[in-house]
C-alpha cells in the first residue's frame, strides 16, 4: 500500500491527467466488451462466456492484417468484421442449440469454444507473447495537458471508443433494429407473433456483441501484449462491470467500465499489489448497497 | 366471391404438457365475415387462438390459411401469411412508446398490402395520437387494448384474431371498442373474436361457434345463437 503516492497523485494536476486518461482507455475498451456481453445477456438471457475469446481473436486478426497491409485502420476493420462472422457462426451452429438449456450446458459449450480458440491461437500465431507495434500515424510526440503526458494514440482511442458508444446508443434507441431488440429482450413471443423472426434478431444481437469485442481487441492491439488466454482477464473484468452496472443495462456497463478503469489506473499507484482485489471490493460494496447493480432492474 | 374460407381449422388437438386442452376443434372463417368464438372462462378460446397463431402449436390437426397448412410453423411465419393475433393480455411493450409499439408491428401483408401506416392508425384510433410518445406501460386498459389492435393492424393482416377485446374494460370503453370493430368490419376485415360475453358480439359478429371443455359444441349465425336460449344457458355465462 502506498497512500502517500496516491495522495501526491490526486493533488497533482499532471498525475491526475495522466492517470485519468489511462483509466478512461482501460474503461472505454472494457466497455466495448462489456456492452456486448450485457446486450447479449439482456436479449438472449445467456451469459456468453466466449466473449473474452472474441476480444482475443480481434487482437490477433488485427495483428495479422496490420502485418500484411501496414494499415491500422484495415486491421481494426478486419478485427470487427472477422469476429462478427465468427460470432455469427458460433451463435447459429452452437449457442442457439443451448438457449433455454441449463446454464451448465451453456457454460460447457462456451468453455469448449474458449479452449479451441486458445489452442487455435497457439497453433496459428505461436505460444509466445506478440506485440503489434504502433502505427506510424501515431508515432508523434505526446501531448502535454496540464503538465500530464497524453500519447496521441490514447487520445485517439478515447475519441474512437466514445464515437462507437454513441453509435451503439443510436442503434439501440433510434433504429427499428434497436426497437425490436429492446422489445425482444422483454417479450420475444409477442415480437414473434407480430411477424418478426426472433431467431434472426438473436443472431444479429450476438453478432453485434461479437463485433464490439472484436473492435475492442483490434483497437487495443497496439497497446497490449497478445497471448493466448488474454481473453480470460477481460472476461472476468467484463463480468465485474456488468454486475456493477446491472446485468442487461448498457448505460450501467458504461458506468461500471469507467469506474473499473479509474480504479485500475489510480489503484496501481496507491495499491499496486491489490488492484484486482480493489475491483472485487468495489463490486462487493455495490452489490451490498444495490444487489441488482447500479442501473439494473430490481427483482 | 368464392366460398372457400380464408382460415380453415380442422381436427385440432392441443396439449399443455400431458393434459389435452383442445379436442378436434374445427372452424372456418370466410372473407369479410366476423366469427365469434364464445365460451365460458377456461373453455379453450385462448388456446384455440394461440394454436392458430402458432404460439401454442397443435399436436394434431390442420390450420389452413388461404389453402396452405401452417400448423406447427413458428408464429412469425404464420403472422407473415396474414394472421394478426391480438392476445388476451394485450402484451404491450411497457417501456416502448406508443409509436414504437406500432412500429414493431409494422410490416407488409402477405400480398404486399401496406394500407396501414401510423397516419391511418391515428385516423382510425384518434385517441392514440396524443399518446404517441407515452410509454405503453403508462396507458389505461382501454388505451392498451386499442394500441394492441392498432399494433397488429400495422402488420396489414388478412385475418384478425382478437382474444377477449372487452375483458376488464369499463362499459363505456367496451362500447368504444365495439364501435371500432364495426368500423373495421365495414372496411371488409375478416375477424375471429373470442368472448365470454355474447352481447358484445351481437353488433359485431356475423357467425358464432360455441366452445366448451375444449370442443366445439354449437355453430350458427350470431342471430341464431341469440334466439337459442337453451344453448346459451348451457354453455355461456349469462
Ligand atoms: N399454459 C397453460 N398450461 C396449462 N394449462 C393451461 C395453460 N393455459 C390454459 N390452460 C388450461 O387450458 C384450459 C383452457 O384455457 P383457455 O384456452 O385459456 O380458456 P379460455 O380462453 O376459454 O378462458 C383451461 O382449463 C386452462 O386452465
Ligand atoms: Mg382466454
Amino acid at each position: 500500500m502506498n497512500l502517500v503516492a496516491l495522495t501526491e497523485c490526486l493533488t497533482s494536476a499532471s498525475c491526475l491527467v495522466t492517470q485519468t486518461t489511462s483509466g478512461l482507455i482501460i474503461g472505454m475498451l472494457l466497455f466495448l466488451v462489456a456492452a456486448g456481453l450485457t446486450l447479449i445477456f439482456g436479449v438472449l438471457k445467456v451469459v456468453n462466456f466466449t466473449h473474452g475469446s472474441f476480444y482475443m481473436l480481434g487482437a490477433y486478426l488485427a495483428l495479422t492484417v496490420n502485418g500484411l497491409t501496414n494499415s491500422y485502420f484495415l486491421a481494426v476493420l478486419a478485427a470487427a468484421i472477422g469476429v462478427a462472422l465468427v460470432a455469427l457462426v458460433f451463435e447459429r451452429f452452437f449457442m442457439s442449440k443451448v438457449y433455454g438449456s441449463n446454464v451448465l450446458m451453456q457454460l460447457l459449450v462456451c468453455y469448449a469454444f474458449i479452449l479451441i480458440m486458445d489452442d487455435a491461437v497457439k497453433i496459428i500465431w505461436g505460444p509466445e507473447f506478440k506485440s503489434m507495434g504502433m502505427a506510424a500515424a501515431f508515432q508523434k510526440p505526446p501531448l502535454f495537458i496540464a503538465g500530464g503526458i497524453v500519447p496521441v494514440f490514447y487520445l485517439f482511442l478515447i475519441i474512437v471508443t466514445l464515437i462507437i458508444s454513441v453509435v451503439l446508443w443510436l442503434i439501440i434507441t433510434r433504429t427499428r433494429f434497436g426497437t425490436v431488440v429492446r422489445a425482444a429482450a422483454v417479450n420475444p413471443s409477442m415480437v414473434s407473433a407480430l411477424g418478426i423472426n426472433t431467431g434472426l434478431v438473436f443472431s444479429g444481437v450476438f453478432m453485434l456483441g461479437g463485433m464490439l469485442a472484436g473492435l475492442a481487441g483490434g483497437l487495443a492491439a497496439p497497446v497490449r501484449s497478445l497471448t493466448a488466454g488474454m481473453g480470460f482477464s477481460i472476461l472476468i473484468e467484463s463480468f465485474i462491470v456488468t454486475v456493477i452496472g446491472g446485468m442487461g443495462s448498457i448505460a450501467g456497463a458504461l458506468l461500471g467500465s469507467i469506474m473499473i478503469g479509474l480504479v485500475r489506473s489510480f489503484g496501481s499507484i496507491g495499491f499496486p499489489l491489490f488492484v484486482e482485489g480493489l475491483m472485487f471490493l468495489l463490486m462487493a460494496i455495490i452489490l451490498i448497497l444495490k444487489p441488482s447493480g447500479l442501473l439494473g432492474k430490481e427483482g | 366471391m368464392s366460398e372457400r374460407p380464408i382460415v380453415r381449422v380442422d381436427g385440432l388437438d392441443v396439449f399443455y404438457g400431458k393434459s389435452q386442452i383442445l379436442f378436434d376443434v374445427g372452424l372456418e372463417l370466410k372473407q369479410g365475415r366476423t366469427l365469434a368464438l364464445l365460451g365460458r372462462n377456461g373453455a379453450g378460446k385462448s388456446t384455440t387462438m394461440k394454436a392458430i397463431a402458432g404460439v401454442a402449436p397443435p399436436r394434431r390437426g390442420v390450420v389452413e390459411i388461404a389453402g396452405a397448412n401452417v400448423a406447427g410453423r413458428p408464429p412469425h411465419v404464420i403472422a407473415r401469411t396474414g394472421i394478426g393475433f391480438v392476445p388476451e393480455d394485450r402484451q404491450i411493450f411497457p417501456e416502448h412508446t406508443v409509436e414504437e409499439n406500432l412500429e414493431i408491428g409494422a410490416k407488409k401483408g402477405p400480398g404486399g398490402q401496406d394500407a396501414w401506416s401510423l397516419k391511418r392508425v391515428f385516423e382510425v384510433f384518434p385517441l392514440l395520437e396524443p399518446l404517441r410518445y407515452r410509454m405503453g406501460g403508462r396507458l389505461s386498459g382501454g388505451e392498451q387494448q386499442m394500441l394492441a389492435i392498432a399494433r397488429t393492424l400495422m402488420g396489414n393482416p388478412v385475418v384478425l384474431l382478437l382474444d377477449e377485446p372487452s375483458e376488464g374494460l369499463a362499459p363505456i370503453v367496451v362500447a368504444r371498442i365495439g364501435e371500432l370493430l364495426r368500423t373495421l368490419r365495414a372496411t371488409g376485415a375478416t375477424t375471429l373474436i373470442a368472448e365470454q360475453n355474447m352481447h358484445f358480439c351481437l353488433g359485431v359478429a356475423d357467425d358464432a361457434v360455441v366452445i366448451d371443455k375444449g370442443s366445439i359444441v354449437y355453430r350458427d349465425t350470431i342471430a341464431g345463437l341469440k334466439a337459442n336460449e337453451e344453448v346459451r344457458r348451457r354453455y355461456l355465462a349469462m
